[in-house]
């Protein structure tokens, strides 16, 4: 479904991605895992058409997505930051979001699970970072699209929240959603992840489930494993 | 596109902004036109004001606007839609209600004064145009400051600049070489040198219109020899398009080749 082959990305003579390859075929979950600044991030807004490219090619579907933004329609994005228009109420982004995508069956539903119902009068430059995540968590999940790209969902959360996120993730995986996620809390990825892409140095330094993880590094806790990828690479 | 301009219209015509540059122009027209006692005359005056202040607004709010919608752009870019609509949506959204508070703002006080069974109605249209000319094309040109720069003060720095270029600065320039080069044959000099700048292009084009003479300067009359009025009047409105359609397309291709 995505295909990232040999993606070079540099700000100014920042070099951040140096020949990225990514093949992602069937639907799954898929984290995307690596230290602050490596990457995560302008992979995922690559893919989005955000950032453009160096060099390399991104597809979706065996299509090229240069100039493309058709392609948009296949892919819901939960944003790192999420910045939203301060001056409009929650209902009123929410209304607006639909109104320019498209009909949505499930933001009640949503609205009902993440009780973002009690602030949808809000202004959106008022909410605490938490309800700005859950209002960015119900856009995300709103319309249904086959590819779900989440950069850290689990910024602020609540434990309740969280475990109805967890829970959410998992039932899109069974509809057979694509489900990309960066997060840099490791039992959270533990839990709900079936590959790992490990970016560093503007390269994927590591692709595997988690038993291959622990083998490669012979260590049994996740969380050291990932952390020992790290440290073999600064010796 | 039209989704987008909706948006950025509304956002703008709820905001305080849209209201004050409206009730600014009501004012000024309805002093004039007391002041005057005479449409034509007002019609001047109002036109040294519009030609100078429109250009300022479109500059200050394309600016403005712009970098207070980096959300919503940002929010955009990720949803199924052209890069291209979003940032063409939200210029239109800027310029046509600029363009509808200076309309309504100068136009209901001369309607009410009488304007329909007057002479000057001619003129006062083309200065109406001329103006919407002028929003379009600073809102523009505050489009493309702002997407070249992602620093907030730079841009409003640059955009100050580039009017006070235009609006005061050119003029001096233009008129040091006319006379420093006063032994050539200027007159082609001179008509490329008011295409080159938005403001006096309007300037010339109002004022051929009116056809005072006393007023037209040396570009004017040179603009009357040269094409005669009617011709002058559509070659200008023709460069003014042109003056619209370069700052639209480059901001088109600027972001298109933006990271966000
Ligand atoms: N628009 C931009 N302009 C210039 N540099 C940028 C831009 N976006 C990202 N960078 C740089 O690219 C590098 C990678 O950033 P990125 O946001 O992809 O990291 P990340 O892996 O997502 O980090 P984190 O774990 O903190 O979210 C950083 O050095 C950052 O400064
Ligand atoms: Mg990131």
């Amino acid at each position: 479904m995505i295909k990232v082959q040999d993606l070079h990305k540099k700000f100014q003579k920042n070099i951040v991605l140096s020949g990225v390859n990514l093949e992602l075929k069937e639907s799954g979950i898929y984290s995307i895992l690596g230290p602050n600044g490596s990457g995560k991030t302008t992979l995922i807004k690559s893919i989005l058409g955000m950032v453009l490219p160096t060099k390399g090619s991104i597809k979706i579907n065996d299509k090229s997505i240069k100039a493309a933004w058709d392609y948009r329609k296949q892919i819901d994005y939960l944003p790192q930051i999420a910045n939203f228009p301060s001056n409009l109420k929650v209902k009123e982004l929410i209304s607006m979001i639909k109104d320019l995508r498209g009909n949505s069956k499930r933001d009640k539903e949503l609205i009902n699970l993440f009780g973002v119902e009690k602030f949808l009068d809000k202004k959106v430059g008022t909410l605490s970072g938490g309800m700005k995540q859950k209002t960015n968590i119900v856009l995300a999940f709103m319309f249904d699209s086959p590819i779900l790209i989440l950069d850290e969902p689990t910024t602020g959360l609540d434990p309740v929240a969280l475990i109805h996120l967890k829970e959410l993730i998992q039932k899109e995986k069974e509809r057979g959603k694509l489900i990309l996620i960066t997060s840099h809390i490791m039992s959270f990825v533990e839990e709900i992840t079936d590959e790992i892409v490990f970016l560093l140095e503007g390269n994927v330094h590591f692709e595997g489930n988690i038993s291959e993880l622990k083998k490669q590094t012979s260590e049994q806790n996740f969380e050291r494993a990932i952390a020992s990828l790290l440290i073999s690479n600064h010796v | 596109m039209f989704k987008i301009l909706k948006y950025s219209f509304f956002d703008l015509v709820r905001s305080r902004w849209s209201y004050v540059y409206f009730l600014f122009y009501l004012l000024l027209a309805a002093t004039l036109l007391f002041l005057n006692n005479d449409l034509s005359k007002a019609v001047i005056t109002l036109m040294n004001v519009i030609i100078i202040l429109v250009p300022l607004i479109g500059t200050i709010f394309g600016v403005m606007y712009f970098y207070n919608s980096k959300e919503f752009t940002e929010l955009l870019l990720a949803q199924p839609i052209k890069r291209s609509s979003i940032f063409i949506g939200l210029y239109l959204g800027v310029a046509v209600s600029l363009s509808m508070s200076l309309l309504l703002g100068i136009g209901v006080p001369f309607l009410l004064y009488g304007l329909t069974q007057s002479a000057a109605i001619w003129d006062f249209s083309l200065l109406l145009i001329t103006g919407v000319f002028l929003t379009f094309i600073f809102t523009g040109i505050a489009f493309n400051i702002s997407l070249s720069n992602e620093n907030k003060i730079k841009g409003f720095g640059y955009a100050i600049m580039m009017w006070l270029f235009l609006a005061v600065i050119y003029d001096g320039l233009f008129l040091m070489s006319l006379v420093f080069f006063e032994d050539y044959p200027l007159d082609k000099l001179s008509l490329i040198g008011t295409m080159l700048n938005p403001i006096d292009l309007s300037r010339t084009l109002i004022l051929l219109k009116l056809d005072i003479s006393a007023l037209l300067g040396y570009t004017g009359a040179v603009f009357k020899t040269f094409f005669g009025t009617n011709q002058g009047l559509i070659i200008s409105i023709s460069v003014l398009f042109l003056w619209v359609l370069f700052p639209a397309i480059r901001m088109v291709r600027k972001s298109n080749k933006k990271d966000f």
